[in-house]
């Protein structure tokens, strides 16, 4: 009878302990919504902002959040691919295996201010491209690197073990079973974690604060050379993404609607957020769904 | 199959980009240098934080007049624009505090332009109703000695120390004109000037320090030694908590580095825009001062 | 011509091209924290080589004067303060969140898995996408008023901040956790359930002890996270270098002191040489509690 008051008991708390998780999120979601959702508007996300005077948006930051991603994920998806594949395929238990996993549970801890302090060090200083978009990209692939090679053998280690063996026995080398047989089959899992990652390079401030740095500079968006110094794709000049201009309208913020900016910013990168979380679960459950009947 | 080949052309795609942007840093490196020995074109300004947006601001205009100059203006703090400019990194190093009076830079290299003048006053929360206090008791206040108000004429209520963060440019001018360089006691620090007001605002008893430029009436200025912290009183020499706020070069400026920060001490910017944030301009400084702290008249 | 070229790195006839490009790229991660460990490490070390600061007196002096005169004391870079304050919070976070994490992962894989999965899990990787400037803002614009308008104080405190970083190192004990509980061979859970025990005498004496070495691996990595987290803890924690007399007192952390001082500072001077030993000491934090995993689960003889 008491171990049965117990278990009731205990069944209470896991409940009560499951919805405090989801009220404190619910009401930190609604909470950015209502402040900051009253402020965006289409001119808000496209004029470039303001530096004194009221009335900016949040344009570039934008702009530079999202070319940032491309950038930092051209990089990390294809390290993080081969080096995942390694990992579940090729490795064998030996000292070179034990050194790699190290160094990729080393990575996953490093703090991001950390990391931001090396790019500072040497992407920013030592190859002299000051705060630039590259050293932004290359500081952020060090952040992600470990998740994309994690998201690559979890998605490999789902891949039944007879689908290869059937490759395999149909005298297909295993680069081939690779590439043919088990990169396609992880491709949902792969196609959502890859989502996530990019989530992860839109939240990311400290570690962009000393390497693609803090300020904005006008972009001229009918120059589209790459070379030219003025074009928003010039990958070496500074870029501030919109989880830094949160951050630095906070601390040294001079324009009067400070509290608009802020609020409406916090709002976006939320609901950019949120996209990203429902688009990586839609489209990993359809492509699934597509492969799996074909 | 069909999947394997799209995915296969989007692998493909990605190496390519890779590659691209491999070759593009180095193409748009030689371009960079081959501008710069013909003398033309782009200059960047890093540091202070404080100057950065009036520099962003000066920077727009300027570039819409010269169509073929371009100023990359830069936040990082006044150290990081010391440090770049020394080093030949940056062409303008902004600092909210003399070359002089940072560790580990070479002054003697470096060539100062004073853009502006940064006015600074003690403010206090709205519910304290001192109104003045002498520099003794501002001192006796930052270094921890007085703790409640009750002792220079205020309510019973205990003082809250709110500082900046130690290396700040703003910290380091009130520590020197304000306080005389007495230490001060710990107190929270803020790495924001909007957050250092709104804790004042917020909290009973707290005292801290503000550019003018961020004085909004949420807060309540007090006056020191029967000197209101106003523009007309910095100007002409009477209240002396004020810093300047300068743009180094390494050597004498030339080019379009020079051309730049001719434009900052035009009327241009000097009338209209550091008004406009709150800053005092320079050409309207009756005295001057120099690294030591000494003041003379213009 | 790229085609060509593609075609012949990517051809699939030879096992060659795929051994070289993962190798190298499993390589490519050994050298990057090779280097990232070596170049904090040289300039993090400057403090003691170039400024002569002794190990000792850096890590366990409580004075953090390195504006001083050299006539009033010279500059002191003792760092014991934000160290204990990094330390404290870091602890007290997972103090608290490593309970409701607990509760959590049961939740979704024992009590309701299905509605655990449709909603809870969600939410918790919300959680983990919510950037941490957006949980300082919040945190500032709604935790720090509250703390001082119902517990006094000035709101900014060490009770701010870790309530902030509990919430954030959350998703990360959570995911851990429940991939260890579910990886659980099913007939635990069963054989304790038909030998009369009921669902919470499962989980406490059978479930959770066997999942042992994911707990382990969640709160030390939360803990890892904690310590590092930057942003959010600076802007609730106050920033006040002075130890801390109870949780409502300001303080402040390692990573808060870095961020603020760092670009005030010209490179090549103690203080800033200070930050970098500030960061070469979070490195090694990080590292140590890498260390503490391995070394724990080898013991506990828990394969992974």
């Amino acid at each position: 009878m008491n171990s049965r008051l117990v278990d009731r008991i205990a069944t209470v708390i896991f409940w009560a302990g499951a919805l405090v998780v989801i009220i404190i999120l619910g009401s930190m979601i609604s909470y950015l919504l209502y402040h900051g959702g009253k402020y965006i508007n289409w001119g808000f996300l496209t004029r470039p902002s303001q530096v004194i005077s009221a009335g900016g948006g949040i344009g570039p930051q934008i702009f530079n959040s999202f070319y940032l991603l491309v950038m930092s994920m051209a990089i990390t998806i294809p390290i993080g691919l081969l080096a995942g594949v390694y990992l579940s395929e090729y490795a064998t238990a030996n000292k070179f295996t034990e050194a790699i996993r190290l160094s990729i549970e080393t990575l996953n801890s490093l703090p991001s201010i950390v990391v931001g302090l090396f790019g500072l060090l040497v992407f920013v200083n030592m190859t002299g491209w000051g705060y630039s978009l590259i050293s932004g990209a290359l500081a952020l692939t060090v952040l992600n690197l470990p998740f994309m090679v994690r998201i690559t053998e979890e998605s490999i280690r789902g891949v039944p073990g007879s689908l290869r063996e059937a490759s395999l026995a149909l005298g297909a080398n295993q680069w081939q079973t690779i590439c043919r047989v088990v990169l396609p089959t992880a491709f949902p899992g792969l196609v959502s974690g890859v989502i996530i990652t990019c989530g992860r390079v839109f939240e990311e401030a400290a570690a962009l604060l000393f390497t693609a740095g803090m300020s904005s500079p006008p972009l001229d968006f009918s120059q589209w050379n790459i070379f030219n110094s003025a074009s928003p794709l010039n990958p070496f000049r500074p870029a501030e993404t919109l989880a830094v201009h949160i951050w630095k309208i906070n601390t040294e913020g001079l324009i009067p609607d400070l509290r608009r900016v802020a609020d409406g910013s916090a709002a976006v990168l939320i609901l950019f957020v949120l996209s990203f979380n429902l688009g990586a679960r839609w489209l990993g459950r359809r492509i699934y769904k597509r492969m799996t009947s074909t | 199959m069909k999947k394997w080949k799209v995915m296969m052309a989007a692998v493909i795609c990605l190496a390519a980009l890779v590659a691209l942007a491999g070759c593009g840093g180095q193409d748009v490196k030689q371009g960079a240098d081959n501008k710069a020995q013909q003398l033309s074109g782009n200059i960047t300004a890093v540091g202070s934080t404080a100057i950065q947006p009036l520099a962003e601001q000066a920077a727009t205009q300027f570039m819409a007049r010269n169509p073929n100059a371009k100023v990359v203006v830069q936040g990082g703090g006044s150290g990081t624009g010391l440090t770049q400019v020394s080093q030949g990194a940056a062409d303008i190093g902004n600092s909210d505090l003399f070359a002089e009076e940072k560790d580990g830079i070479d002054a003697t290299q470096l060539v100062d332009h004073q853009i502006c003048v940064v006015g600074m006053a003690a403010v206090v929360n709205p519910a304290i109703t001192v109104d003045n206090l002498t520099k003794q008791q501002l001192v006796d206040i930052f270094t921890g000695k007085t703790t409640n108000w009750k002792s220079v004429g205020g309510p019973d209520q205990k003082v809250v120390l709110v500082n900046r963060p130690k290396a700040s440019g703003t910290r380091a001018v009130f520590k020197k004109n304000a306080l005389g360089d007495a230490e001060e006691a710990a107190g929270i620090e803020e790495d924001s000037s909007g957050t250092v007001r709104k804790i004042i605002k917020e909290t009973p008893g707290a005292i801290g320090y503000l550019a003018l430029s961020y004085l909004d009436g949420s807060v309540k200025t007090v006056s020191l030694d029967g000197v209101a912290p106003t523009k007309e009183n910095i100007t002409a020499g009477k209240y002396l908590v004020w810093g300047y706020e300068h743009c180094y070069t390494k050597g004498n400026p030339s080019g379009v580095a020079d051309a730049f920060l001719k434009y900052l001490m035009s009327d241009d910017v000097q009338k209209n825009l550091i008004p406009q944030l709150g800053y005092i301009p320079s050409t309207e400084m009756k005295i001057v001062r120099d690294a030591k702290g000494n003041i003379k008249n213009k | 011509m790229k085609k060509s070229f593609a075609a012949g790195a990517f051809s699939l006839n030879s096992e060659l091209p795929g051994k070289i490009l993962t190798t190298g790229a499993a390589f490519l991660a050994i050298i990057s924290v090779i280097t990232i460990v070596g170049f904090i490490t040289v300039k993090g070390m400057s403090t003691f080589v170039v400024n002569g600061v002794s190990v000792k007196e850096f890590l366990f002096s409580t004075s953090w004067w390195p504006d001083r005169l050299p006539e009033d004391g010279g500059p002191q870079v003792g760092v014991l303060v934000f160290i204990f304050g990094s330390v404290v919070i870091a602890m007290l976070a997972v103090l608290f969140s490593a309970p409701l994490s607990i509760i959590c992962a049961v939740f979704m894989t024992e009590i309701a898995p299905s509605w655990g999965q449709r909603f809870l899990q969600p939410s918790i990787e919300l959680l983990a996408g919510i950037p941490s400037v957006v949980y300082g803002y919040i945190g500032l614009s709604l935790l720090v008023p509250f703390i001082r308008n119902s517990f006094g104080g000035l709101g900014f405190s060490i009770l701010a901040g870790f309530l902030v970083l509990s919430i954030m190192i959350l998703p990360t004990i959570v995911s851990v956790l429940t991939d260890s509980l579910r990886s659980l061979p099913r007939e635990y859970k069963e054989a304790a359930l038909a030998l009369g025990s009921t669902r919470w005498q499962a989980i406490r004496l059978v479930l959770l002890p066997a999942a042992r070495s994911g707990v382990i691996t969640g709160i030390v990595l939360g803990l890892a996270r904690a310590f590092g987290e930057a942003l959010a803890v600076q802007m609730v924690i106050g920033n006040m270098r002075k130890m801390p007399m109870t949780i409502l007192d300001p303080v402040i952390t390692l990573t808060s002191a870095i961020t603020m001082d760092m670009g005030n500072t010209p490179m090549g001077s103690l203080w800033n040489n200070a930050l970098w030993s500030m960061g070469l000491f979070t490195l090694m934090m990080s590292c140590f509690f890498i260390l503490v995993l391995r070394l724990t689960l080898r013991k506990g003889g828990v394969a992974r």
